[in-house]
């Protein structure tokens, strides 16, 4: 099946260009004409796996490929790991540090929003090696 | 009803094809073809930004001469609240209502009550919960324009309610009815108005069948003529009924004040409102219960039309509204009906999409990507197009080739003369 293709790097030094990736996608995404309710999956799950990106782990890759029917999105980065992974799925669990807080970031929000925007996640972490976030929406004709 | 009519118009002698415009539109709705700018029609929502930049006046905003209300038995006048904010000294809205009815109107009907009547609606609706939260502002026809073709997601949550022009219009036709006995035909209804948008909103309505206004007449236009009539007024009727709270809707905040409520906010200013509607879709707003969103800088006092500087005339809309009562209009239980919305507001998906097919607008990306990597990516202008992506885009669509682009151009020019330069 035909796919379009997008990289983007995330810069981890700064903050204020978190989100431009996620923006980027919804932009093409509208342009094809694709369905509303799959845009605004994308770009929310999106967003929140970007940011988290930029939070703990200095930032790393995004691989988006665009079907008609679906979305493939990676998200791949050399930070930390994510020690228990349980653990951060539950609502309002957060390990974000306090001046990303004041930013009304941190919220423990952003992997179970994730999860409920997607139609499959997974997640791959290694401690001390990185995460690979593998995100999947799907086209549903409303 | 004219699917697209726009209120700004072009007047070709005066445009030399600079790129000023082309820049300056939010949602690069115009191109330069043949040395003029061209609005691509289903993109303009009629901001007025391109006539606000134009530094040869060539972009002007349809509006109505004031001899069209002759056409009419009884004319009517609905004052834009942003009309109180353009006189100096003004401390009594009637010098200005007593000015309009010395320029030849028989009736007049502020506006601003009409909008103390939408801002009581309003606050009714979020009282019993039935709107889809946070609530966006549907007073500003651009805002409302720009969401209809640019976000989807956020159609529903736009305030189902008339513009505060429309309620005046329909209320001044009842009380005017109801006085004379004369029927619609007879009875023109102006707004004074600072804005293009709303002469666009007269023309092709956002979610009702036909608008209750005639025309329109802008306030650069009127303000000579009623300044002087207005210094030589003698007697002052007292005819104004708005209470602060409508007045206050000229300038940005004025309207989400009015809401009462703590969890509002107002931006202004159209890249500061593209920026909020990003933001509310990628659901990062949260908490907010009311949004006003106002394309010019400052609220309707920045309008295009609009004579004063737009901080000047709030300071005036400010000083003015010192001593006015909060609200001088009440909404009778039958009101609500008339003031909802006839249709729903559709999102119109063929604005910036590359094609109906998903398969071809696919096939069509991948093209514009690969073209946009060969532009020079210095989005000059000079192609006729805002950006290089716009240009890869119409290249795309078939409406230019890659050697409007001058860098492109000029390389191909240097290497015929290399070859030529071998032989």
């Amino acid at each position: 099946m035909s796919s379009i293709h997008l990289h983007y790097d995330v810069n981890g030094e700064d903050f204020t260009r978190a989100g431009e990736a996620s923006g980027s996608v919804k932009k093409r995404l509208k342009a094809l004409g694709y369905n509303p309710d799959a845009i605004r999956r994308v770009a929310i799950a999106m967003y929140e796996a970007e940011i988290n990106m930029v939070i703990h782990a200095d930032g790393g890759f995004v691989d988006v490929d665009i079907f008609p029917d679906h979305v493939d999105v990676l998200l791949s980065d050399h930070g930390p790991g994510i020690p228990d992974v349980e653990k951060a799925m539950q609502e309002g669990y957060s390990t974000a540090p306090d001046n990303v807080r004041n930013l009304g970031f941190g919220a423990g929000m952003g992997l179970p929003n994730i999860k409920k925007y997607t139609d499959s996640m997974r997640i791959e972490t290694e401690i001390g090696k990185g995460t690979d976030l593998y995100l999947t929406v799907e086209v549903k004709e409303a | 009803m004219n699917q697209y009519f726009h209120s700004v118009e072009l007047d070709a002698e005066l445009c030399c094809g600079c790129t000023n415009c082309l820049k300056r539109c939010p949602t690069e709705a115009i191109r330069i073809r043949d040395g003029k700018a061209h609005i691509l029609s289903e993109r303009c929502i009629d901001c007025g930004e391109c006539i606000r930049i134009c530094p040869h006046h060539a972009k002007r905003a349809r509006s109505n001469p004031l001899e069209d209300i002759q056409q009419f038995s009884v004319k009517v006048a609905i004052p834009a609240p942003a009309l109180f904010g353009q006189f100096n000294n003004l401390n009594d809205i009637d010098y200005v209502l007593n000015g309009l009815r010395e320029e030849g109107f028989d009736y007049i009907y502020e506006v601003s009550r009409a909008a103390e009547l939408v801002s009581e609606a309003t606050r009714k609706l979020i009282r019993e919960g039935k709107l889809k939260r946070p609530i966006i502002s549907s007073a500003c026809p651009a805002v409302v324009r720009l969401i209809k073709i640019r976000f989807p997601e956020l159609c529903q949550n736009v305030l189902q309610l008339l513009t505060p022009m429309e309620v005046a219009a329909r209320m001044a036709r009842r009380e005017v009815k109801k006085m004379t006995g004369l029927d619609d035909n007879a009875i023109g209804v102006f707004f004074i108005t600072p804005c293009p948008a709303k002469v666009t909103e007269i023309n092709a309505p956002n979610a009702i069948e036909k608008s209750a206004v005639s025309g329109a007449i802008a306030i650069s236009q009127i303000y000579p003529s009623l300044t002087s009539k207005m210094e030589k007024l003698k007697v002052i009727d007292p005819i104004a009924k708005s209470g602060l709270l409508g007045v206050g809707w000229a300038t940005s905040g004025g309207e989400a004040a009015a809401m009462l409520g703590e969890k509002y906010l107002a931006a202004d200013g159209i890249e500061n409102v593209i920026r909020v509607l990003e933001e509310l879709e990628d659901e990062h707003i949260r908490d907010i219960d009311f949004i006003e969103l106002n394309a010019c800088s400052g609220g309707c006092v920045g309008g295009v039309l609009a004579v004063e500087n737009p901080y000047v005339a709030q300071a005036r809309i400010q000083n003015l509204r010192k001593y006015m009562p909060v609200s001088l209009n009440h909404m009778r239980d039958e009101d609500m009906e008339r003031m909802i919305w006839e249709n729903e507001l559709e999102y119109n998906a063929s604005s910036f999409r590359l094609s109906d097919d998903i398969f071809e607008a696919m096939d069509m990306m991948e093209k514009m990507e690969e073209i946009e990597k060969n532009l020079p990516g210095l989005d000059c202008g000079s192609c006729g197009a805002p950006t290089c992506r716009a240009l890869a885009e119409d290249i795309v669509k078939g409406n230019a080739k890659e050697t409007d682009c001058i860098h492109k151009l000029k390389a191909r020019i240097q290497s015929v003369y290399d070859q030529l330069g071998k032989l």
